[in-house]
């Protein structure tokens, strides 16, 4: 072998993270995510050359990072994100997914769009304003959609003198507010994107940080759970039976291993028929393997030859979920189309769709003070709130605290196929009890 | 969640860490399956370009050991090159697939299309590929577009619905979240699918080092008659070659991307081998599409403009 092949069979081997960043309009994101591509060398010079083109054509002397972002007419003309934009980079040690979401309030749909397949979420906060109303908002969507790893980024710190005292209180306060809604794991980082502070290499100005940039940060944050602490779910996407003169009883069962894993031997439940049987063989994608982990897409071959199709659900017997028809949610309204009392919808859970009617709105919730009002008896675009909604047929259902594969839904209007809500089953916050005495305390009206 | 976070482990040794290759592999397939059970008749974009040969190798890999359930549709601008037709074909027999192709020269022929003055054919694709879906009733088109390609691109969704018209409205999309993918349409309307959304085109160099993928020789340096134009090595063929001015020249060169002729620029390179194209891809200070392409060049929003129209 040559050294080129063992390098790329060490590039190859890297892990994936992905992670959203959300931040207010002049928070400085963009400048971040600029700063994060360039000095990762991941803008290339044609990119740069057309950054530069444009800035120049606009009268503006330096480049515009913003511009790699902004890639729709609409966002260049207003000069705002519009929606969310994916973005690649890599270094030695990790292959990058950003999901950059627009700050503006009315995209609150946008930042639970990039949060729901994050495993990291950077929050900026301008350090002359600290935690803003803005900031508690993606703290708490954060929290909502349990993104497992939340980076408070403390921008423009060069406009406060590179105090460590100022970056201090704004985390303490972060922190508090963050950890008081569940977030796990916090990491609070002093930077300046603009000057390039702490982003990629470490700053000169703050001797007195003694923790990661934020690119050491997202290259070492771990990304693998453990998964045999969670029970194994395979939604069955599509039964495989080849039916050929090589295969003539093949039959297997594909799908994508949502949480756990899974083993050869082992005794599963198929849901919701509840029919038992053992696993026979699984095939990774063309090769047989005894032991299989999420999220690979595998297909499983049962010792039984039993009734299961798209939709079903094959668990451990030891641990298969309960069935039910009535799923209690937080739901985020992703369409401009409000959602009623009443409605009547369709439910995607995995890979099973089925009919549903909205029973009851129990309250909506204001992100921004975290305050409930009840029964507002619809929501609109943005809204956040809790449903009940009763199922045409029993779904297997995990709360979304367990798992975000298995607790997690999209409404749907049956008559134009509009994405209405994305739904989280069970408790909205990991900790609401220390959230009521902290809005006691500061006096907010439930 | 506490599950989780009490049980992390560290770094990339982590029992159950998946590769990112694995992990892009593993999502690809997943949305292969989700369309083959929620579709009637799905098709594959195919080409015969490296993006198209990935997305039909993974299509294999999902449905193995059955054979894969779709069909497949070129779009020939009818100034393609030779080599990659001929891989075209040849993997269509290998796998025993259908495949249909839509031809520009045919609608050129018929007086439905016109030439464009400066010859270049990739604009001119939209029309037969969005009659072709409606023709044969397709209702999910998957194609090899990614977005690290182009900034446009990456606003794309993996699951991109189009109007009767194969219209995309960028400010219409539907929020695409977990990856739970609503493919619902009304009849007429159809879903562009993007199972390489993810990718980057290292990935899929890398993706096709380690699964032993045979691509067209183009992909590689060969010595071949090349003119410039607009700062592209151009290759001369039945679409047209060198004009008064432009001098014929014979380089080592291969092509990042195949597309049409008379748009898609060959670099210099000497890699020969998948491992030399995986470092001077590494290396690269230009993207694939800034390198190689000359309709992306034709306006800031020359890409979103074509995929409004119905464009892939």
């Amino acid at each position: 072998m040559t050294s080129t092949t063992e390098q790329f069979a060490d590039l190859s081997a890297t892990t994936l993270l992905r992670f959203a960043t959300a931040g207010s309009v002049d928070d400085g994101k963009s400048t971040l995510v600029g700063r994060l591509l360039h000095d990762s060398k991941s803008v290339l010079t044609d990119q740069l050359e057309a950054v530069e083109r444009v800035s120049a054509s606009r009268g503006q002397d330096t480049p515009d990072l913003a511009l790699l972002t902004d890639g729709l007419r609409a966002e260049r003309e207003q000069g705002i994100t519009i929606d969310v934009a994916y973005r690649y980079f890599a270094t030695a040690r990790r292959r990058f997914i950003l999901a950059d979401t627009p700050g503006h309030v009315q995209y609150t749909r946008n930042m639970v769009t990039g949060a729901s397949t994050a495993d990291l979420a950077v929050v900026l906060v301008d350090a002359r304003n600290g935690v803003i109303e803005q900031t508690r908002r993606h703290a708490a969507v954060a929290a909502l959609l349990r993104v497992p790893h939340v980076v408070l980024a403390v921008n423009k710190m060069d406009l406060v003198g590179y105090e460590e005292a100022v970056f201090a209180k704004i985390a303490e306060e972060f922190t508090a507010y963050a950890t008081g809604l569940g977030v796990p794991e916090i990491t609070a980082i002093p930077i300046s994107a603009l000057a390039g502070d702490n982003v990629v290499e470490p700053s000169a100005n703050m001797d007195w940080y003694g923790g990661p940039t934020v690119l050491e940060h997202l290259e070492t944050v771990p990304v693998s759970h453990d998964l045999t602490a969670c029970p194994a779910r395979f939604p069955v996407q599509y039964v495989i039976r080849p039916q050929t003169a090589e295969n003539p009883d093949y039959r297997g069962y594909a799908g994508q291993i949502a949480s756990g894993v899974l083993r050869v031997g082992e005794a599963v439940t198929v849901l919701p028929s509840g029919r038992t049987s053992v696993i026979e063989g699984i095939d990774a994608l063309g090769e047989s393997v005894d032991i299989a982990w999420a999220p690979q897409s595998v297909t499983l071959r049962l010792k039984d030859d039993i009734d299961i199709s798209r939709g079903d659900l094959i668990a451990p017997s030891s641990s298969s979920p309960a069935t039910t028809q009535d799923v209690v949610a937080t739901v985020c309204h992703v369409a401009d189309q409000p959602l009623a009392v009443g409605a009547r919808v369709l439910i995607k859970h995995t890979t099973r769709t089925v009919k549903a009617i909205v029973k009851e709105i129990p309250s909506r919730l204001t992100l921004d003070d975290l305050s409930q009002h009840p029964n507002p008896g619809q929501l609109v675009a943005n809204d956040i709130g809790r449903v009940v909604v009763r199922t045409a047929e029993p779904l297997a259902l995990d709360s979304y605290a367990d798992s975000r594969r298995t607790g997690s839904f999209l409404l749907i209007d049956p008559a134009d196929g509009t994405t209405l809500a994305a739904g989280m089953v069970g408790e909205s916050f990991a900790s609401t009890a220390e959230t009521t005495v902290q809005a006691d305390e500061e006096g907010w009206d439930f | 969640m506490t599950a989780t976070v009490a049980h992390v482990h560290e770094g990339t040794d982590a029992p159950y860490a998946l590769s990112h290759l694995d992990a892009l592999e593993s999502e690809a397939v997943h949305i292969f399956r989700e369309v083959a059970g929620e579709f009637e008749k799905p098709v594959i974009l195919f080409s015969g370009g490296k993006d198209s040969i990935v997305m039909l190798h993974l299509a294999l890999k999902a449905f193995a050991p059955a054979p894969v359930p779709f069909t497949l549709l070129h779009v020939d601008t009818g100034h393609n090159f030779p080599e990659v037709l001929d891989y075209r074909d040849r993997a269509v027999a290998k796998h025993g697939l259908r495949l249909h192709v839509a031809s520009v020269q045919e609608y050129i022929d018929a007086g439905k299309l016109r030439e464009r003055p400066d010859g270049v054919r990739n604009p001119l694709q939209t029309v037969p590929l969005t009659e072709a879906i409606q023709q044969l009733k397709f209702d999910a088109v998957f194609g090899g577009g990614r977005r690290d390609e182009e900034k446009a691109r990456a606003k794309e969704r993996v699951f991109s619905l189009r109007d009767e018209f194969s219209q995309w409205d960028p400010r219409r999309q539907r929020p695409e979240l977990w990856q739970l993918y609503n493919g619902r349409h009304a009849p007429g309307e159809h879903v562009r699918v993007f199972p390489l959304s993810n990718w980057t085109e290292l990935d899929v160099w890398q993706y096709i080092a380690r699964e032993k993928i045979e691509l067209p020789e183009i992909y590689f340096a060969h010595e071949r008659e090349v003119f410039q134009r607009n700062g592209m090595w151009l290759t001369a063929g039945e679409w047209g070659g060198a004009k008064e001015g432009e001098t014929t020249e014979t380089r080592l060169i291969r092509y990042r991307t195949v597309g049409d002729m008379s748009c898609t620029g060959a670099v210099d390179s000497d890699a020969t081998t998948l491992d030399a194209v995986i470092t001077e891809i590494a290396a690269s200070r230009l993207t694939e599409r800034g390198a190689t392409r000359a309709d992306d060049k034709l306006s800031e929003a020359a890409m979103e403009d074509r995929k409004r129209e119905g464009y892939f």
